[in-house]
């Protein structure tokens, strides 16, 4: 008889072993359904991890790619992993994501043409307050009226996308548009455009931001009271209260940070790689940062290192597309199974397998 | 009918660029926004496809990649599919404008073709359809089958393309029925079925028993079949699957000419870039059977003025036709030119409402 035990204290060395355990049996799960699928399957699986690093004919643009994927993933994983940290279960990232892309793109369009030096940090700061603000709704409802943060910050990922969906054919549209709908292309502005720092590397201020806001989550959650009091709400919330932690507060700080990150991110997306405030601007970066965050582990460096995988199927993903004809719904179920493998997995961390009867009561 | 406006510049470089013709198989890159069995755009842009892989033979190679989103992941599967060895790449939607022109700056030997955008290059190439011809024939069987005089429209974006169709629908319902009124609802979509089927529905219940539709999904016609009397209209694809009725007749984009021809020419080594906008003559504009629930004359109607428009004996816009305003737009048997029509951002004379801003 197997049965599972539950360990006194979460496995250091399973929560380690858990994530590489999840990719290598995504690997091993996805090769049986593209072998499936007709393809071979040692085949794709380097297509997807090996090519986009090392193939002569690719790597020398998708290694940057690489960054730049990975860049929004991990600003947006790391604000929402300090709430989750705490218990605050920010699902909306993908609103504040939209949100600080409007108001940062917003914020500067409105002096277009002008070519001053302050154009540019005026879009951060208000792409920043943009997804803060968009934030502070659940956060503020929560503390007042109790509701509950993942539904409403779930559901305002909905009115921010019929906002996106107004401005790019209202207010932002481009009037040289021609009617269509969009705004003005910020990469072709240079006071607003953020382009890559050295070229060829993919570094843009996105990804630099990314790596503050990882030494910064380190700092605070290892260093700092606030961290100290935000994983003592999440591990211990009586605890805590009992401390003089006032949860209110936390959650006003959780949401708020969380929220600005993603906003950040939208902005620097708007005016790098996607260049415009289109309809279909977002692209799901904010759903797809909540797997980042647990992949790695709720934990800074781990979430730089989570991000950077799961870019790398992104990319890889899209090159089996187009070498081996998979269809793309394969590979989005070739990205959902890490998760599924990751939680699966998980279960080692908490529990110990014991194989047979032997108990000694 | 392909308007070839070549770009004086581009031409200079062509000429001291030699033309070659290609021995190896050339490959066609495809970059789909939605998933090849959306049964409607990319559905339709997938068969020409695979008509392009069966028209060719061994010549021609074709790849795609599908679902890729309008924004900063376009370019660089764009830029990928230039990479992976792509000759000539056809980028399927509006949204991918400017990463088309800024991946071709980096592959000046690789041919681009950008579907429904205005902005071309030495080597891009723009293509849409003069989807407002089959609007003008949809709209003559509109106008003859409402009952209520109240026909249903569901617009997408109110951009010049969409305000095209529907003044051309208006226009030719109101040809064969003076009283027809249009009701036009903005869904702020291409493709969202629960959306357009609330659009439908809403419709129908401030009394339209006939629905045009702007927007890709079959939900209309589903709403329409559980409403009972309602006509609709299939759009990009056939959606015979509501045929007879609710599905009178269909508006249908067929891509496959086109593709053919171009991917011809860069296996001539003649490729150029074009602006092309087809239409019904071309075959890039295709109406749907209609079936036995439209009434025999009708038909013949409708038949006539399709036959009439692909000879190029009439122009769906052809004057006198008044600005909603009253102000006059074109002057008795003037037909519009091609700049009106691009920029169109106004309803023709006896439409009601405005168009959002």
């Amino acid at each position: 008889m197997i049965r599972l035990e539950r360990r006194p204290e979460p496995s250091k060395l399973w929560t380690a072993v858990t994530p590489v355990l999840a990719v290598l049996l995504t690997m091993v799960v996805g090769g049986i359904l593209f072998a499936f699928l007709g393809a071979d399957p040692v085949g794709a699986i380097r297509t997807i991890f090996w090519d986009p690093l090392f193939n002569p004919q690719f790597a020398g643009f998708t290694r940057p790619q690489l960054l730049v994927k990975a860049g929004p993933l991990i600003l947006i994983a790391i604000g929402l992993s300090i709430g989750f940290r705490a218990g605050i279960w920010n699902i909306g990232a993908e609103g504040q994501y939209i949100m600080g892309a409007i108001c940062g793109a917003g914020a500067g369009l409105a002096f277009y043409p002008s070519e001053s030096v302050l154009i540019f940090p005026l879009m951060i700061v208000a792409g920043a307050l943009g997804g803060w603000a968009w934030a502070m709704i659940p956060a503020v409802l929560k503390t007042r009226f109790g509701t509950n943060e993942i539904l409403v910050s779930l559901m305002l990922v909905y009115v921010a996308e019929n906002i996106l969906a107004s401005v790019s054919s209202g207010l932002l549209r481009n009037p040289e548009g021609r009617g269509f709908p969009g705004s003005r292309n910020l990469r072709q502005w240079d006071a607003a455009a953020n382009l890559e720092l050295i070229p060829d590397t993919g570094m843009h201020w996105g990804v630099v931001f990314a790596f503050i806001a990882v030494i910064g989550a380190y700092v605070l959650l290892t260093r700092h009271i606030q961290g100290f009091n935000i994983r003592l709400t999440g591990e211990a919330p009586r605890a805590a209260r009992f401390s003089g932690v006032i949860p209110a507060r936390i959650i006003l700080l959780c949401l708020g940070i969380s929220g600005a990150l993603a906003g950040l991110a939208g902005f620097f997306e708007v005016s790098g790689p996607a260049g415009q405030i289109s309809i279909d601007f977002n692209s799901g970066y904010g759903f797809t940062a909540i797997i980042v965050a647990f992949l790695g582990r709720l934990h800074p460096v781990g979430i730089l290192l989570a991000g950077l995988l799961m870019a790398l199927t992104y990319i890889g993903g899209e090159l089996a597309q187009l070498m081996l004809n998979l269809p793309g719904a394969s590979i989005q179920l070739f990205q959902g199974m890490l998760l599924f493998f990751l939680l699966a997995t998980d279960v080692f961390t908490n529990f110990r397998i014991r194989i047979g009867t032997g108990e000694t009561a | 009918m392909y308007r070839r406006t070549l770009l004086a510049s581009a031409a200079a470089l062509a000429m001291a660029a030699p033309a070659y013709a290609q021995d190896e198989p050339v490959t066609a890159g495809f970059i789909y926004v939605g998933p090849v069995g959306d049964g409607g755009w990319t559905y339709e842009h997938d068969q020409a496809r695979l008509a392009v892989e069966e028209h060719f033979g061994d010549q021609v190679e074709t790849i795609y990649q599908e679902n890729v989103p309008e924004g900063a992941d376009a370019e660089r599967a764009i830029t990928q599919m230039a990479l992976s060895g792509a000759d000539i790449i056809f980028t399927t939607s509006f949204g991918y404008m400017d990463p088309t022109i800024a991946v071709a700056e980096k592959f000046p030997d690789v041919k681009f073709e950008h579907a429904t955008g205005y902005k071309t290059a030495e080597n891009v190439a723009i293509y849409s359809s003069r989807f407002y011809e089959g609007r003008a024939v949809l709209g003559t069987i509109a106008g003859a089958m409402t009952e209520t005089n109240q026909v249903g429209y569901i617009g997408s974006f109110p951009i010049p393309e969409v305000i095209r169709g529907i003044n051309s629908a208006y226009i030719h319902a109101k040809k064969v029925n003076p009283d027809v009124e249009f009701n036009v609802v903005w869904a702020y979509t291409w493709f969202d079925p629960a959306k357009e089927a609330d659009a439908a529905r809403a419709l129908i219940e401030n009394g339209n028993d006939v629905i045009l539709q702007h927007t890709d999904s079959t939900a209309p016609h589903s709403a329409a079949e559980e409403a009972g009397d309602v006509v609709t209209f299939g759009q990009a694809s056939d959606m015979s699957e509501y045929a007879p009725f609710p599905r009178v007749s269909s508006i249908i984009d067929n891509w496959a000419p086109y593709y053919i021809d171009r991917v011809q020419a860069v296996i001539d080594g003649t490729w150029e870039s074009t602006d092309t906008w087809g239409g019904i003559d071309s075959g890039m504009v295709g109406i749907g059977e209609i079936t036995d629930a439209v009434p025999e004359e009708v038909r013949a109607q409708a038949t006539e003025v399709m036959e009439s428009i692909e000879s190029g004996e009439y122009h769906p816009f052809t004057g006198p036709l008044n600005k909603q305003d009253g102000s006059v737009w074109l002057e008795e048997g003037e037909t519009a030119s091609d700049e009106d029509l691009l920029g169109m951002d106004f309803y023709v004379e006896g439409m009601t409402g405005e168009i959002p801003n």
